[in-house]
């Protein structure tokens, strides 16, 4: 069967990459909070996590070397997730 | 291929000797075909409990004040049927049974993905179903929140919640397993030469019921999760003193049960696709119509959970977006509708049992529909909320559209999973009693509710008297309908005359192997090369 | 699609494996997102209380098990890589550190929960039921969220734990690892998770 899937091998140098990445964001949205930003605390922190989540999915978890159609279905969802919070704040932010 | 393989094969699967005897045969047998018939009997045990319970509402609801049961254990009855019917019927019913039998064999497939996996969904079934129905057994009487498990009542109940709420949430894995396993087996297990397009009608639709399963079980399972914090633990999520918020329940529970509704009715469009075709002797009219809707409805039916909760006082601007997007997702049902009656028109057709319900299921399924636009529509929504029009409209489509697909499927298929033929005549005979059971006993309730008639009461005035005593005895009528169905298939498993590969002429995969089919279905996997309904 | 001769029970599909591994992350994923709905609803209802419930929570302990989940996220990853090398001895060092992080995790969870316990704000404590609604949402989310999180770290231990046994035995070798890819994807899962809790819970001040 099709064992072309495998033949990538991630080199270790890559994940440290990702890592020193992660920390540092980490760091930063640590620091961050110190700061008043007002309402964008909030989104600073969730951007910063989002950030870290991509790069998390893409190279820890393969998705960048796999077969696009795992992507496809992250994303949607990611997507779905994103809409059904949307659907039921119609509710919250308006009542 | 080598003999010693062939020969192998040849056994049907009902007579095939595994590493255990007798019932341990079955129950540890991970060969898909013996799953789907273990759910099958499974659910025909729990059905008739179920559709007891039932008949006991309708007879105490034939005459006002007290006939047989009181308040208390109508509550019970209630929650109970609806735990019974939704949790461990309808849901998991056309997938499970029909599903785990067929979708390998139409797709040219051995077995699932995941035998054992999917062996262990049964195993969890079972637990699960042990589970909730030992609320009515254990504890401090029977659970009589209704199948909703409304909070802050749910918490607040000194009935016996907790097997109930968690006996739910184990199902939900039973659902996920299932779900998981489909997705992957179409993915990777499709014959040589099917592309997506080939792919026959009932295993789309599996493809779409598949992932709603997957994708909306996972927030039920964690809300009941959370009902059982809250019981246990004075966690505060939706009690109103522990500073929750009753209505962020209900969101979150029609966030799944709304999408469940789907996985319930997207199977049983792709069983009429099926027969609709075979009986017609045609190419199914908007092949990719018919898929196209199949997603849309799967996508779509995720966003619409709001229009169970018209009058719990959400905001304005959410009424309005459920209300549309309910709406929007009534256009690709009507869609699937054109395509069957379109599949008719100018067809030579053969009239036989299957063919029959699926005709009743497209009346039933009509109603059902058009009735639902009623109840998502803001303004007769609020007038007719939690009536006895509420239950009917639900009846005719979970019961009308899933329960007359469960049979039709049961009618289409029987030959090839039992290798034997029901006797015909006696099928006609039930399914026209139970068809004018059926509508004698839901169609009243639509009167009853626009004149008033509040749902989940065991007692009303005396001006619904008349329309109750049709209802009922239509309940009954059905009931005998029922009885005369499945004697006969039980019956014919047993004495009914041998049946031939394809009896009903049909042309996707399942009809060219044997009935029963062998241990491993194909001797050897075929070849596609041609549409799935080529009649022309 | 050449095995067509081969029995079902010896049918092995690593592909169709990882596929499986995926659609179940996605369950976990609503399994928590569901929680997450609950979250931002009662945050946006009382956002001055979890402001200061937030306060309550140790940021530093927050972030050392940040730091840690990372860490032990990057060494699984690398695992995989390791027994593609063939590099069985690696391979196992590396499984090893994920799970010496992963009890690190736990001994965190145990001191900072016994910590807030110690405090009396557990559900249903005196302490809660004196505080404001928005707080003991707050709490009551924070014990079910990271309760669940960490049930995820010991399922996904045990996970590790079994995988690392198959490489013991040379059952998953470097032309068959798809049950330690389909390991670490679990991993990466928790590792997920907490990247949004973190913020979410330990941030907000």
């Amino acid at each position: 069967m099709e064992k072309d899937q495998h033949t990538h091998i991630v080199k270790y140098r890559t994940y440290v990459y990702v890592l020193i990445a992660l920390l540092f964001m980490t760091f930063v949205s640590v620091a961050v909070t110190g700061i008043d930003l007002g309402p964008y605390t909030v989104t600073t922190a969730l951007l910063l996590a989002s950030i870290k989540s991509v790069l998390v999915l893409l190279i820890f978890m393969h998705l960048k070397f796999d077969k696009k159609f795992y992507g496809i279905m992250v994303a949607s969802v990611f997507l779905l997730l994103a809409c059904v919070i949307v659907i039921t704040f119609m509710d919250y932010l308006y009542r | 291929m080598s003999e010693a393989v062939n020969q192998h094969t040849e056994v049907s699967y009902l007579e095939y000797k595994g590493r255990f005897k007798g019932l341990f045969a079955w129950i540890f047998s991970t060969d898909h075909k013996r799953i789907g018939l273990l759910y099958l009997y499974s659910m025909l045990v729990l059905f008739s409990v179920a559709a007891l319970l039932g008949l006991a509402m309708k007879i105490e609801l034939i005459a006002p004040g007290k006939t047989i049961m009181d308040a208390q254990t109508y509550n019970s009855f209630f929650t109970l049927h609806g735990i019974t019917m939704i949790f461990l019927i309808v849901v998991p019913g056309l997938p499970a049974v029909f599903g785990n039998f067929f979708l390998p064999i139409m797709i040219g497939a051995k077995d699932v993905a995941f035998p054992k996996l999917n062996l262990l969904s049964w195993w969890i079934y079972i637990i699960g179903a042990f589970i909730a129905l030992s609320a009515q057994f254990i504890g401090d009487g029977p659970p009589d929140t209704g199948w909703t498990f409304y909070a802050p009542y749910s918490f607040r109940t000194g009935t016996n919640m907790l097997p109930a709420v968690t006996g739910a949430f184990v199902l939900g894995f039973s659902s996920i397993a299932t779900g998981i396993n489909f997705i992957v087996t179409m993915h990777r297990m499709r014959a040589p030469g099917m592309s997506w397009m080939k792919m026959p009608l009932f295993p789309w639709a599996l493809y779409g019921t598949s992932w709603i399963q997957v994708l909306a079980t996972p927030i039920v399972g964690v809300t009941l999760l959370m009902i059982v914090l809250e019981r246990t633990m004075q966690i505060g999520f939706f009690d109103p003193a522990l500073g929750g918020d009753p209505i962020l329940y209900q969101h979150l529970f029609w966030i799944y049960s709304h999408p469940a509704v789907y996985i319930m009715i997207l199977p049983a469009m792709g069983v009429i696709s099926e027969i609709i075709p075979t009986f017609a002797r045609k190419t199914i009219f908007g092949y990719k119509a018919i898929v196209v809707s199949t997603l849309a409805i799967a996508f779509v039916g995720y966003f619409v959970w709001g229009h169970h909760m018209f009058t719990s006082g959400m905001s304005g601007t959410a009424l309005y977006t459920f209300s549309i997007l309910t709406f929007f997702v009534a256009i690709p049902s009507a869609i699937k509708i054109f395509n069957w009656v379109a599949t008719l028109h100018k067809a030579s057709i053969d009239i036989q049992t299957p063919f029959l319900w699926a005709l009743c299921f497209l009346f039933v399924f009509m109603v059902g529909g058009l009735s639902g636009m009623v109840l998502g529509a803001l303004s007769t929504n609020v007038h007719l909320h939690d009536t006895a029009f509420v239950v009917a409209h639900f009846h005719f489509i979970v019961f009308g559209g899933t329960g007359y697909a469960f049979f039709g499927a049961i009618h289409y298929w029987y030959p090839k999973m039992f290798g034997k033929m029901y006797d015909k005549s006696w099928a006609n005979i039930g399914l026209a009693i139970f068809f004018t059971g059926f509508n004698i006993l839901y169609l009243p309730m639509f009167y009853l509710g626009m004149t008033g008639m509040p749902r989940r009461y065991y007692d009303y005035v005396d001006e619904f008297h008349g329309p109750n005593i049709v209802s009922s005895l239509g309940a009954l009528l059905m009931i005998s309908g029922l009885i005369i169905i499945i004697t006969n298939l039980v019956r014919s498993a047993k004495h009914g005359v041998p049946a031939e590969a394809d009896p009903w002429k049909g042309k996707t995969l399942e009809w060219t192997v044997a009935s029963p089919p062998s241990l491993e279905n194909f001797e050897e996997i075929p070849t596609v090369t041609k549409h799935p309904y080529g009649y022309e | 699609m050449n095995d067509h001769q081969v029995h079902i029970d010896e049918h092995r599909d690593d592909e169709g494996a990882k596929t499986g591994m995926w659609i179940f992350i996605f369950t976990e994923l609503l399994l928590f997102g569901g929680l997450f709905i609950a979250y931002s609803v009662y945050r946006y209802l009382n956002p001055l209380a979890f402001h200061l419930a937030a306060e309550e929570l140790d940021t530093t302990l927050g972030t050392i098990n940040t730091v840690i989940l990372l860490v032990s996220s990057m060494t699984i990853a690398m695992s995989i890589s390791a027994i593609q090398y063939k590099n069985k001895k690696l391979t196992l060092i590396l499984m090893g550190i994920t799970l010496l992080l992963a009890l690190a995790f736990m001994v965190n969870k145990y001191f900072e929960w016994s910590g807030k316990i110690s405090h009396g704000i557990y559900p249903g404590s005196m302490t809660l039921q004196e505080a404001s609604r928005g707080e003991l949402l707050f709490f009551g989310l924070y014990y079910a969220m990271t309760g669940l999180h960490a049930l995820h770290i010991v399922i996904g231990m045990a996970f590790i734990g079994y995988v690392m046994h198959l490489v013991v035995k040379n059952e998953v070798q470097h032309d068959n690892f798809a049950i330690l890819e389909n390991s670490g994807l679990y991993w990466h899962l928790v590792d997920l998770i907490w990247i949004f809790l973190f913020p979410l819970f330990y941030l907000i001040t």
